[in-house]
């Protein structure tokens, strides 16, 4: 955690726009990744970039973008089993692994439930890809500090 | 049964759950994580059982799981024939067993190093398991990494030296892991094609092209290096001596096992070995292995470390796997299996024990043994099991293998071969006895005990439990051998043997 936070006036007000906006472009390219350039990696990256953003400015006070290294560790184990998840429930539908034909979700189209299926497994790879680069920062800023 | 069907990916996809909530699970109670990850190591246990039973009893050779139901070539599909079933079986037995031995080793760990070093375990045997079925060249690579990536941390957990050596082992290991996708990336190139029956037809207009030459060339360092193969075994001994000692068993037993099956798996089932270049390649991997069994002999004996004795034991050992498919004959292809399986267990029971005994007394000087076998009587009757495996006595099962390999010789009159076995086991022999002498006869060193033995057996239960079954598990693969041989391997011998 970074103890000396070097914000400041003009830090503090870029950041109020910077983040959100960040934020909702990561949003923005994970859900387009399936059609677009882009995807879960990526979104995961802007998203990454966006938390270590306002932890710089903000230091301890950067409040729920206060994400610990412990949380952050069981958090993209628990991203990449979001992708595996995908593969249970097509098994749980009666399908093979990672069929998504065969998602137990009321959905009339085929093409409509490979779609939702891609979302799935690129959330779990956003949320992974964005924990882990959380935890390469910690590390640096650990061993900066000590 | 529906569920038998999808036994195949089960083998992979529990593990892999299992080790990725693992943290997580840890982070509610330290010890969870651990239960949910050995939970999933006995579910791989069983569908690798089922199907090992699903295979043998459907007739045909192989069974096919496609994966998101995309037919191959395009999609990747997992391949499961007898043989990797077997070795299915033995990497998720052998990864359930140790799971247990590793736990005294975490005792005073916080939750964040105890539920990584389960993760990191399951992760290891997602890797391996992987490997060993899945039927898609590309696919392998990416378990190989898993495995690779895992097993780097596993190593660099043991604390000390071990950081050192998980560098440099990953320095090496990345070259190979390379090669191995230069060697896929050529592959490509000439077949177009990822699946590895589908380039098993294409590759053959191909196999007297130089191009044809690199790749193999390549894999062959690439799973070389893997599994420690004579000229390319520098990162093991370091390895193998300063890696976790919960999972030094496993590491030992099964990681160069699984590199060794793929080479096997490449060269008989997808390359064939009719063509000159394969045929230069075989002289090649004989030579590689016969100064491996020597050198690897020569150096145990040097040694006073006890687990860097097992680990240079290992460079020699696997030498054997070389040679019996060097031999390119039936006998020689048997001899190679079935010593991939027996010595997981064997140098996985060998490693068990001098984890036990560093446990217990903080020594791994292989001449301060002495009296140990009334101070941890189970450790020292599996030594004696698995040394008598190792230099080949029956009926443990180590003499069947290398019985193999004298036949795959003496039919192919490779008499030199013959002359190599001989002398190894010989170097075995004075190696090996000298330990079980130590424990067995020599005065009783004096050893200070740096954890409580808890149990009259010398050692928790959780750790007596795993070496007395490996232990036994050498002598019951020794009796059952010729029913391991004609049910399971024979079943599944490549075809290029048959013709």
């Amino acid at each position: 955690m970074m103890k000396d936070p070097f914000g400041g006036m003009l830090l503090n007000t870029a950041f109020r726009i910077l983040v959100p906006f960040s934020l909702v472009y990561a949003v923005y390219v994970l859900i387009l990744g399936e059609s677009s350039p882009g995807g879960g990696f990526q979104a995961g990256v802007v998203m990454g970039f966006g938390i270590i953003l306002a932890r710089l400015i903000l230091g301890e006070d950067s409040g729920i973008f206060n994400i610990r290294l412990k949380n952050s560790l069981a958090l993209a184990g628990c991203g990449t089993f979001i992708y595996t998840l995908a593969g249970w429930l097509t098994l749980a539908g009666g399908g093979k692994f990672l069929d998504y034909s065969f998602l137990p979700v009321a959905m009339e189209e085929t093409h409509e439930l490979h779609a939702l299926g891609i979302l799935m497994i690129e959330t779990g790879v956003t949320i992974c890809v964005m924990m882990t680069i959380l935890n390469i920062m910690d590390a640096v800023v650990r061993r900066s500090e000590d | 049964m529906s569920l038998a069907l999808h036994s195949p990916v089960f083998i992979v996809l529990l593990p892999l759950s299992a080790s990725l909530l693992c943290l997580a699970f840890s982070r509610i109670h330290r010890k969870l994580g651990a239960y949910v990850v050995q939970l999933a190591l006995f579910g791989a246990l069983i569908s690798s059982l089922v199907t090992m039973r699903h295979v043998l009893a459907e007739g045909t050779k192989s069974v096919h799981y496609w994966m998101g139901n995309w037919a191959p070539p395009i999609g990747i599909e997992f391949v499961v024939d007898p043989l990797n079933t077997a070795v299915a079986c033995m990497i998720t037995f052998l990864a359930f067993v140790i799971s247990f031995y590793s736990k005294p080793f975490l005792e005073n760990e916080d939750w964040l190093h105890y539920g990584g070093y389960f993760t990191l375990y399951g992760l290891l045997t997602v890797g391996l398991c992987g490997m060993t079925v899945t039927g898609d060249v590309f696919n392998m690579y990416v378990y190989l990494e898993i495995m690779s990536l895992s097993g780097y941390g596993l190593i660099a957990l043991g604390g000390h030296k071990s950081m050192l050596a998980a560098f440099r082992y990953l320095l090496v290991g990345t070259i190979g892991a390379s090669l191995y996708l230069i060697g896929i990336g050529y592959l490509y190139a000439m077949t177009g094609s990822l699946n590895m029956a589908d380039i098993s037809e294409r590759i053959q207009p191909f196999v007297n092209t130089p191009l044809f030459a690199f790749v193999v060339a390549c894999f062959l360092i690439a799973f070389g290096i893997k599994m420690a193969l004579f000229p390319l075994h520098g990162w093991q001994p370091d390895s193998y001596t300063f890696s976790h000692p919960g999972a030094a068993g496993f590491i030992s037993g099964c990681m160069s096992k699984v590199p060794a099956y793929a080479m096997l798996r490449y060269f008989f089932y997808v390359f064939g070995i009719h063509n000159t270049v394969m045929g230069a390649l075989m002289n090649v991997l004989g030579i590689m292995g016969i100064c491996g069994i020597l050198i690897g002999s020569v150096m145990a004996l040097a040694q006073y470390d006890f687990r860097r004795m097992l680990a240079y034991s290992s460079v020699a050992q696997l030498g054997y796997i070389a040679v019996g498919m060097a031999m390119g004959n039936i006998y020689g292809f048997i001899g190679a299996v079935l010593h991939l399986i027996n010595h997981a267990f064997m140098k996985s029971s060998l490693f068990l024990v001098v984890g036990g005994i560093a446990y217990r007394f903080g020594e791994v000087n292989l001449y301060r043994l002495g009296g140990l076998n009334k101070k941890m009587p189970v450790s020292s009757i599996a030594t004696v099991l698995a040394v008598l495996s190792m230099i080949g006595i029956p009926p443990t099962c180590g003499f069947f293998s290398k019985w193999y390999l004298m036949l795959g010789a003496f039919e192919g009159q490779q008499y030199i071969f013959i002359a190599v076995l001989v002398v190894s086991s010989l170097l075995n022999a004075i190696y090996y006895v000298r330990i079980v002498e130590q424990m067995f006869v020599q005065r009783e060193a004096s050893l200070t005990e740096i954890h409580d033995p808890e149990t009259k057996l010398g050692m928790p239960l959780s750790m007596v439990i795993p070496i007395g079954v490996t232990g036994l598990a050498i002598l019951i693969l020794g009796i059952y051998s010729s029913s391991l041989v004609t049910n399971i391997v024979e079943v599944g011998l490549p075809e290029v043997l048959l013709k």
